[in-house]
């Protein structure tokens, strides 16, 4: 199929921390343990921004959601091709965001809605087949080579943390934009009004919709959120990642495992989990890399052992 | 008769190959009180999901204001001022008691906010007592007042009250009926659906009573005689 560079796709490069040719000559001294700390921070908040619109669908309309990992990558092509035409990643995003938001209603509105009512083999199959679709719609407009991103010229420096150790001012602002986000959601969803109705419909949706309260917008609404959310996943970590053929895939199963471990459904369950994920995978590659593949699936059963249900109960 | 809020004529409702409702007229007039009545299973609960769009009938129509809703969304009928507080109460343990209350609130249909949140919390001082709890932590007449509470912040015109007082220790059950009737005399048309039935034909104008799926009696409260309630309810 469709990928190049398959045998380097093991280590994505969005996980590769920054500085490590420099790690045998240095063990963990303070400054590298604290270029680790943010490496395992930036990737589990981003990984967050993809599951919880993963967890949020799950829990709310009951759909799993393979497709999921899709819209990350639409995200990451659309940021670098917007990104080719303007000359400017930030006016990329801003231009992405509204067309991720309609994609994501226009998909909710012409299939996924007719999921709810059905089983879980359903949906697999209909979202796998969107997988493949996605992909091959992907290589029609954007072809199957992989793509750098530059990273914003304001965000191009590094700050120095010591003589040979810096830290790209770009992760940083990374992790900062998506704790703003995280930020955001939180209020979105304990504070308005639309949270309210958000959270009771994951628990009876006659009565919400008894209440005069439209549960199919409100469903096309948080299936357009989740699909912006993961997009936008994509465009801010398209600088660092570079853009390739088939790169939701491991973010989808990664996000699998953030949803399962923070408890399904929660969405704060997932940040915990998203950030807990973030730090073993990055400490595991570093400190243990032979087993670095496994650090989170240990995690997983780890949590699972301790607390079946995951971390959380839903939103 | 008062003029015609909800009118549905020959509902025919299935749950899949069951036929439950055989051919029911049901009407009730703005500010009319209208008690429900039958056995287990007969079929009143079907009746009302079939009036409020959350079960389609088959055959039948239902009118509201005049306007024809049998293919309406629940959400379109609801915002056509009816309010249901439905068996087994229906509140979201996952909101609090004031998230709850606050997330439908909402002017009626001609604009009208009789029912605010302050007053709901005046009618119910126990719920001001217990704004942050949780609503899964209520206890159930609390609980109860809490959906009678969301269903009138919706300013309605219609109240459906479907076993309202089931599983109520009598002394709630009687603060219940109590507000019940307050409503009633605010001059919100009420179907009341429970076990009691002095209690419903007290307080109902009219009476409707109901045998697997058929009506069987539908005149004013008083013309329904111990002998009849002996025949159809059983009691
Ligand atoms: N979701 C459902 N699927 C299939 N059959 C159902 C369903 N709900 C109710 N029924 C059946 O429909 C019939 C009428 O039930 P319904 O709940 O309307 O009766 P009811 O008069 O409200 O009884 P109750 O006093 O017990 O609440 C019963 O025989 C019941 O078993
Ligand atoms: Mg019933």
């Amino acid at each position: 199929m469709f990928i190049p560079r398959a045998g380097t796709r093991g280590q994505a490069p969005l996980l590769i921390p920054h500085n490590r040719d420099s790690e045998e000559t240095r063990p963990m001294d303070t400054a590298f343990f604290f270029i680790q700390l943010l490496n395992g921070l930036q990737y589990g908040l981003l990984l967050f921004l993809v599951a919880c619109g993963l967890t949020l669908i799950f829990g709310i309309m009951g759909i799993i959601n393979l497709a999921h990992g899709s819209f990350y990558m639409i995200g990451a092509y659309i940021a670098w091709s917007l990104a080719s035409m303007t000359g400017n990643l930030a006016l990329a995003i801003l231009l992405g965001i509204p067309l991720t938001v309609l994609l994501g209603m226009l998909l909710e509105w012409l299939l996924f809605r007719y999921l709810y009512a059905r089983d879980h083999l359903y949906q697999v199959l209909m979202t796998y087949g969107l997988i493949l679709v996605f992909e091959e719609l992907r290589s029609l407009v954007w072809g199957d080579d992989v793509h750098g991103v530059a990273v914003p010229a304001l965000l191009a420096g590094s700050i120095p943390l010591t003589d040979n150790l810096s830290y790209p001012i770009y992760r940083l602002a990374i992790s900062v934009i998506c704790l703003v986000l995280a930020g955001g959601l939180y209020w979105l969803i304990q504070k308005t009004r639309l949270g309210m109705m958000i959270r009771a419909g994951s628990t009876n949706r006659e009565m919400v919709q008894a209440l005069g309260i439209n549960i199919k917008l409100l469903y096309t609404l948080i299936f357009a959120l989740g699909v912006a959310l993961a997009a936008f996943a994509g465009m801010i970590a398209a600088p660092v990642s570079s853009v390739y053929p088939n790169m939701g895939a491991q973010v989808l199963i990664i996000c699998f495992v953030v949803v399962v471990i923070g408890g399904i459904g929660s969405v704060w369950g997932a940040l915990l989990a998203s950030v807990l994920i973030g730090l073993t995978d990055t400490f595991g590659k570093v400190l243990l890399p032979e087993y670095a593949g496994v650090s989170t699936y240990l995690l997983m059963a780890l949590v699972l052992l301790w607390r079946p249900e995951g971390l959380f109960k839903r939103i | 008769m008062a003029e015609p809020l909800l009118e549905a004529t020959c509902i025919h409702t299935y749950y899949g190959v069951s036929h439950i409702l055989h051919g029911v007229d049901f009407r009730i007039g703005k500010g009319e009180a209208v008690g429900l009545m039958g056995r287990n299973g007969m079929g009143k609960t079907t009746l009302i999901r079939s009036m409020l769009g959350h079960v389609r009938p088959r055959q039948g129509k239902v009118c509201l204001r005049g306007e024809d809703v049998t293919e309406s969304a629940p959400h379109r009928i609801a915002r056509l001022g009816v309010a249901y507080v439905p068996e087994g109460r229906g509140i979201f343990p996952n909101l609090t008691v004031k998230e709850n209350l606050l997330m439908a609130a909402r002017e009626g249909v001609d604009g009208r906010r009789e029912w605010t949140y302050q007053r709901v919390l005046e009618t119910f001082p126990r719920l001001a007592e217990r704004l942050d709890h949780g609503g899964g932590q209520l206890s159930g007449g609390e609980q109860q007042m809490l959906t009678i509470g969301r269903a009138l912040l919706t300013n309605p015109d219609l109240l459906i009250l479907d076993e309202a007082t089931e599983g109520l220790a009598p002394l709630i059950a009687r603060d219940i009926w109590r507000i019940i009737g307050d409503i009633r005399g605010s001059g919100i048309a009420t179907v009341i659906v429970d076990k009691n039935y002095a209690a419903v034909m007290d307080l109902a104008d009219r009476c409707v009573v109901m045998i697997k799926g058929t009506v069987v009696f539908d005149d004013a409260s008083d013309k329904l005689t111990g002998e009849i309630v002996q025949k159809y309810l059983g009691v």
